[in-house]
């Protein structure tokens, strides 16, 4: 299990470090950056000195190594739009976006489970064929025309929910339905396929020859064993969701990171988009990370293959 | 009633293959109408130009934001009315097909190239190679595909060719993990050693031995990142860092209707409905081709 660990640990900072120069990359794809910075009017004086202020002159490797180590201890350097450190605005920011993908991602466990055991209780019945219909009609969706659609029927039309902002709880419901539905289908598909397959196993028939409940062996024996890799896969959704999250949260004009990561890229702002680019990285990695070892841990033959 | 020997010949006279085939392609709605509708699709956007006699770029300015053909006031001119700048909406639609589905097939060739190289190479040499793979499947995972499109396409300009590029490079993930996994699990088959041990190139029992045993499972991706590609662009466009305007992409149409929405919620109804109708047709053709290629690998 130790070395299992260290080894995921070690792609995991392999990866972060590769994603980090990836993204750092970014700057330089954009051409001149001490040029944008200067703007329009600026003199070739002018560009020059930025250019030595913010340390463009030095080669690129060197730029990195200068970056990384001032992010690895929480500095992303300056933002050209707002003229405060990046870090400090990335964490005014945050909290709102793990909010809403907490609440995202409990409310698509909240649904999807129930629908996929209920599914999965009755292979072929009206339930299994309506929770299969709604799977593959919540996949084709596009995700902000939803927000859109909800907006008008529950804002507009019905006057019940605020449209936009994130003051409230009540500016959440929405953003929360529309990045959750995202991830429904997957969960409810897993939970299914996983009832399916552990409620043909010996000990379920055990647990009904001894002549437990319907409701005991449903819950107590199946859902237990079959839950495990929705939660895994449940992390990795998590993961997935926190990148997404930037068109939900330019519909309800939630102001999260994801919002900040739109803005920023809308006003050519590269450090704040390289850090968000990293750090939505990073918290995919971790996610994976620790659903990675939490299913070694549950099952041995993963550790060992 | 008695059994002759023609009625026992019948029994055993077992379907041919083909037959099977069909009956189960024709056997599977989801695939049937994914496949028509998809058909309809390709047919509205290649024949726009037939279908519609405006242009959807024309603006009228006196004729602007008509309502389509079920509300009162509709103008029989423009059978889905007109948007803000009086440009035929119906034109637009039928045009904004093309972007669609130029963008989903573009971006689905691009990655599934880059996918299919990576993931055959990872799957038959194993050792270095899948292992070098593997880690760039787990770097392409981590990054967040939304955002680095958002911020690669509005950093080198949005036009239908940097979104096709952008979406192309960033999709191939997919690809790589499917065929990977294809080609682990017939790299070993009998046929493949049999072809080795008579001295066949590599080059050839990766195309003529390997190839055409993964292909199904390719062929399914594809359909899948296709749609995938028309949602991302759809969503980049509607961001306003995808394509540009004046293009008649359905995300920038849904986009620009935004404004409108709280009056004439049709607006964002028509390319909206379009967009969903395309990627469940898609989606239902790949998942039906699953099923009838493979059935033991339904999910």
């Amino acid at each position: 299990m130790l070395m299992f660990t260290l080894k995921r640990l070690g792609l995991a900072i392999l990866v972060t470090f590769t994603v980090s120069l990836l993204s750092f990359s970014l700057l330089f794809m954009a051409g001149d950056p001490a040029s944008a910075i200067a703007g329009e009017n600026a003199t070739a004086t002018d560009i020059e000195a930025i250019r030595a202020l913010y340390g463009f002159d030095r080669p690129f490797l060197v730029q990195y190594a200068d970056w990384l180590f001032a992010a690895l201890s929480g500095d992303f350097g300056q933002s050209y739009y707002f003229k405060m450190p990046v870090s400090t605005l990335i964490a005014e920011r945050l909290s709102t976006t793990m909010l809403l993908g907490v609440c995202g991602i409990s409310f698509a466990l909240l649904t999807a489970i129930p629908l996929g055991v209920a599914a999965a209780m009755r292979p072929n019945s009206l339930i299994d064929r309506t929770a299969l219909f709604l799977s593959v009609m919540g996949q084709a969706m596009p995700s902000f025309w939803f927000g859109l659609v909800l907006i008008v029927v529950f804002s507009i039309q019905l006057g019940w929910l605020p449209p936009s902002g994130s003051s409230t709880w009540r500016h959440f419901i929405m953003p929360t339905i529309v990045l959750g539905y995202y991830a429904m289908p997957a969960i409810m598909r897993l939970t299914r396929a996983g009832m399916l397959e552990v409620l043909n196993a010996d000990y379920i028939r055990t647990a009904r020859a001894k002549g437990a409940s319907e409701t005991r062996v449903m819950f107590k024996h199946a859902l237990r064993n079959a839950v495990v890799p929705v939660v895994s896969l449940a992390a990795v959704q998590m993961g997935f969701m926190l990148g997404g999250s930037i068109v939900v949260e330019s519909i309800f004009a939630l102001h999260g990171a994801g919002y900040l990561a739109w803005e920023s890229i809308g006003r050519n702002d590269l450090p704040t988009v390289q850090a968000l680019i990293l750090i939505f990285s990073l918290f995919y990695i971790v996610f994976t990370f620790l659903s990675d070892l939490v299913n070694a841990w549950l099952d041995p033959r993963i550790r060992v293959g | 009633m008695a059994r002759t020997i023609e009625t026992v010949a019948e029994e055993l006279r077992t379907p041919s293959p083909a037959a099977i085939l069909r009956k189960r392609v024709f056997g599977h709605y989801g695939l049937v109408f994914g496949l028509c509708a998809l058909a309809v699709f390709v047919a509205l956007a290649v024949f726009a130009p037939l279908l519609t006699p405006h242009d959807p770029y024309a603006q009228d300015l006196l004729a602007r934001m008509k309502p389509p053909f079920w509300m009162a006031g509709a103008d029989p001119n423009h059978l889905l009315g007109t948007d803000h700048l009086g440009r035929d909406y119906l034109a637009r639609l039928l045009y904004g097909a093309r972007i669609s589905l130029a963008i989903g097939l573009f971006a689905a060739l691009i990655s599934g190239l880059i996918g299919t190289a990576m993931g055959v190479a990872a799957g038959y040499f194993g050792g270095r190679v899948d292992l070098v793979v593997t880690f760039l499947i787990n770097v392409r995972l981590a990054m967040p595909v939304v955002l680095v499109a958002l911020a690669v396409v509005a950093i080198l300009g949005g036009s239908l060719q940097v979104v096709v590029c952008v979406l192309g490079l960033l999709l191939w993930d997919r690809f790589a993990v499917v065929m990977r996994s294809s080609v682990l699990q017939v790299r070993d088959l009998e046929y493949v050693n049999a072809a080795r041990a008579i001295g066949c190139s590599t080059r050839r029992i990766i195309l003529r031995e390997i190839m055409p045993n993964v292909v199904n499972n390719l062929i399914v991706v594809a359909t899948l990142e296709m749609a995938h590609a028309i949602l991302l662009e759809a969503a980049l466009s509607f961001l306003g860092l995808g394509v540009q305007p004046p293009t008649p992409s359905w995300g920038l149409m849904i986009s620009e209707g935004k404004q409108m929405m709280l009056f004439e919620p049709w607006l964002i109804a028509i390319p909206g409905v379009a967009l969903f109708v395309l990627v469940l047709a898609i989606n239902l053709l790949g998942d039906g081709l699953r099923d009838v290629t493979a059935p033991e690998n339904r999910g």
